[in-house]
């Protein structure tokens, strides 16, 4: 890729991450321009972004094996939040229904894990809920190479029905929330009702292998954090090379205008089908990863308020960032881990200020509000000439 | 099938769609003036079951045996007031800020829910507590033999009933709503008319949330009340303003006693959890149909 076409994709969307209409945009792509003109700024934001891949890949050097498994599981959310932020941050659609996309790729992959943990016989939580015989969309998972492609389509494919039943209907704004709302609310019900085939309230849990090989082996779970800082890369390097796209293009200027896009002759139903579909697949890899490193996938991981949170890690990130939502998730993660081990009442305060906070008080998250701060110092700079 | 187990269900469904229309109410009316939908809002149905559960507490000593009798009647309106007040802080303090962020302010409710829901936790207790109903309520309505319509079942359907004529004589027959309509019909217009569009957002949501108030107060008739006692109800009220459209009474009131109706006929034929499923896909397709809801509210 190369970096004039970064530059021109990242500094409009950074800038107005805000989404707050067309009226905030026009000076924001002014001061796009004038950064895109400063040719330092390349260096100064791959930078960070080398450090933390660095440390990234160096952090099993550092960590115990306690908080190497915490990072891990940050990193499956950070995957998701990457995910949502493409779909909120960049075509401006809200979705409350992330988790199920996240629990439907985790539940694909889980059914393999489940199987192989079984030994070909039938999985304890069948056999307690009375089941005699393997139902037949089981079998399938019990092959891996089945159920890798399977955490992706099968995400993707709920996420094209609905999507391309709401979009069609023109369904935008706070419609399309709620209706993933509710989709989160009676997927996560309708898992906990068929406790015969998904293992209800309890999920699906007790994985013993993968391939093979124990899922507690040190290699074992040192390759799985690997696998997943590759899958988190590769999802990145994805999103900026389709952000950079004219399609990502067209996702913003259907963020900020849809009738206009419609107008120009493109159908937005279309449009927003295939990108929900894309951040749907990308969140049932992350739950495909999440279920395994963690050992459990249940209704309590993918509902409504699972879902709101995976929503909360992109706002305090940074919506209309790429690394906004990653650095979001893994933060707000592991404040809510170290907090609620300490006060878990307390916690509830906090992420409820949290939300509250990410919109009134920080608008753009961390990395959006630390560019507007840069780009501010660097405007000040003598020598500088303005455009 | 026999035809009184049909008349009981049917009545079950008119109670649940009545306590519908009540949550939904407040929801439809600040979804069309001010394109917000208050994640909050279940909140209020836990402030007003709550209100209820002080009152009786606060009573008790004074008035021994006869408490939960007086302290229903007192509760309903006094839940109004204190869910409404609570959401006349939450717009002043809040929304009002957020204005033209829809999908923002969705978020910073849901953030002001999860505060108000641990506070609850906090003073009353995580377990659920339970409010005595008033004796006057007690019994029921023999119909025939074997065929009793329960009294709190019917008072549920008479309270949504007043608030329903209350909210359509606020909207259509005082100067306050007519105001209300104009702003909802067109905001601009209506400021540049002189109408104090702030002060009708104000009334209006505070009015909205006063309403979902009642409705908590009624909860307390048929379960234990606790935190988590609003978020059953909310995702369903949402899809009776989706689907009943928005700025239209009439467009709330089918779309309530619709999704109730279909709500307890799936689960009389099959369970709860298929009826939720099958609820929300007819919602989804009805809206292939009509993407506006069953009513609309038409401007140029």
């Amino acid at each position: 890729m190369n970096s004039v076409n970064d530059e021109r994709m990242k500094a409009p969307l950074i800038l107005e991450g805000t989404a707050a209409g067309p009226h905030a945009t026009e000076p924001d792509t002014r001061n796009a321009i004038r950064s895109q003109r400063h040719l330092g700024h390349v260096a100064l934001q791959s930078a960070p972004l080398a450090l933390g891949l660095l440390a990234l890949l160096l952090a099993p050097v550092f960590l115990s094996d306690f908080r190497l498994s915490l990072l891990a599981k940050f990193l499956t959310y950070a995957i998701v939040a990457l995910a949502i932020d493409l779909v909120w941050g960049y075509a401006g659609m809200l979705s409350l229904g992330h988790g199920v996309f996240f629990g439907l790729g985790g539940y694909a992959f889980a059914m393999y894990l489940k199987q192989e943990a079984s030994r070909g016989a039938l999985p304890d939580f069948m056999s307690w809920s009375g089941l005699t015989e393997l139902p037949v969309f089981w079998a399938p998972f019990a092959n891996a190479w089945f159920a890798i492609p399977m955490t992706m389509i099968i995400p993707a494919a709920v996420a094209g029905l609905v999507g391309y039943m709401v979009f069609n209907s023109r369904i935008t704004g706070v419609y399309f929330s709620i209706i993933t709302q509710a989709l989160a609310l009676i997927v996560s019900i309708l898992f906990i009702g068929q406790q015969p085939y998904t293992g209800g309230t309890n999920g699906i849990t007790n994985f013993q292998t993968i391939f093979g090989r124990a899922l507690i082996l040190d290699d074992v779970r040192l390759t799985l954090y690997y696998v997943t800082v590759a899958v988190l890369v590769l999802s990145f390097l994805l999103s900026r090379w389709l952000i950079s796209s004219r399609f990502g293009w067209l996702l913003v200027a259907l963020r900020d205008d849809e009738n206009r896009v419609r107008f120009i002759g493109y159908n937005p139903a279309h449009i927003k089908t295939a990108i929900l579909m894309f951040s749907a697949a990308l969140s049932g890899v992350a739950g495909a990863l999440f279920a395994t490193q963690v050992g459990i996938i249940s209704p309590a991981l993918i509902g409504v308020v699972p879902s709101i949170e995976m929503v909360v890690w992109v706002a305090v990130g940074g919506r209309g960032t790429l690394v906004g939502p990653i650095v979001g998730a893994i933060l707000v993660s592991a404040a809510k881990s170290s907090l609620s081990e300490g006060s878990p009442d307390y916690w509830s305060y906090y992420f409820g200020a949290l939300f509250i906070g990410s919109v009134l008080v920080f608008p753009q998250g961390i990395v959006g509000g630390a560019r507007q701060l840069s780009s501010f110092v660097r405007r000040r700079r003598p020598g500088y000439r303005r455009v | 099938m026999d035809p009184s187990v049909i008349i009981v269900q049917l009545f079950n469904a008119m109670s649940v769609s009545s306590i519908l229309l009540l949550i939904a109410l407040g929801l439809a009316l600040s979804f069309g003036l001010m394109g917000v939908i208050n994640m909050a809002h279940g909140e209020f149905i836990m402030i007003g079951a709550y209100t209820a559960y002080t009152l009786q507490n606060l009573l008790t000593s004074a008035l021994g045996d006869k408490t939960p009798d007086v302290s229903f009647a007192l509760a309903i309106p006094a839940a109004f007031l204190v869910a409404g007040f609570a959401g006349f802080l939450l717009e002043r303090l809040l929304i009002h800020r957020l204005y033209g962020r829809p999908l923002d302010t969705l978020l910073a409710t849901w953030g002001v829910g999860m505060v108000l829901q641990q506070s609850a936790r906090s003073i009353f207790g995580a377990p659920n507590v339970q409010v005595v109903a008033p004796s006057w309520l007690l019994g029921g309505i023999t119909l025939a033999p074997g065929l009793v319509l329960p009294g709190k079942r019917i008072f549920m359907v008479l309270l949504a009933g007043l608030c329903l004529s209350g909210v359509y004589f606020f909207i259509y027959r005082t100067s306050s709503g007519r105001r209300l309509r104009a702003v909802m019909q067109n905001r601009d217009m209506a400021a540049a008319l002189g109408v104090a569009t702030r002060r009708v957002d104000s009334i209006t949501f505070s009015v909205g949330a006063g309403l979902a108030g009642i409705a908590g107060c009624a909860l307390t008739l048929i379960g234990p009340i606790g935190p988590t006692l609003g978020t059953n109800y909310i995702v369903d009220s949402f899809m009776v303003v989706i689907f009943g459209g928005v700025g239209q009474l009439t467009g709330t009131l089918l779309a309530a006693l619709g999704i109730g109706f279909f709500n307890v006929m799936f689960e009389f034929w099959s369970t709860a959890v298929v009826g939720k499923v099958m609820v929300f896909t007819m919602v989804i397709i009805f809206l292939q149909w009509k993407p506006a809801g069953l009513l609309a509210l038409r401007t140029r």
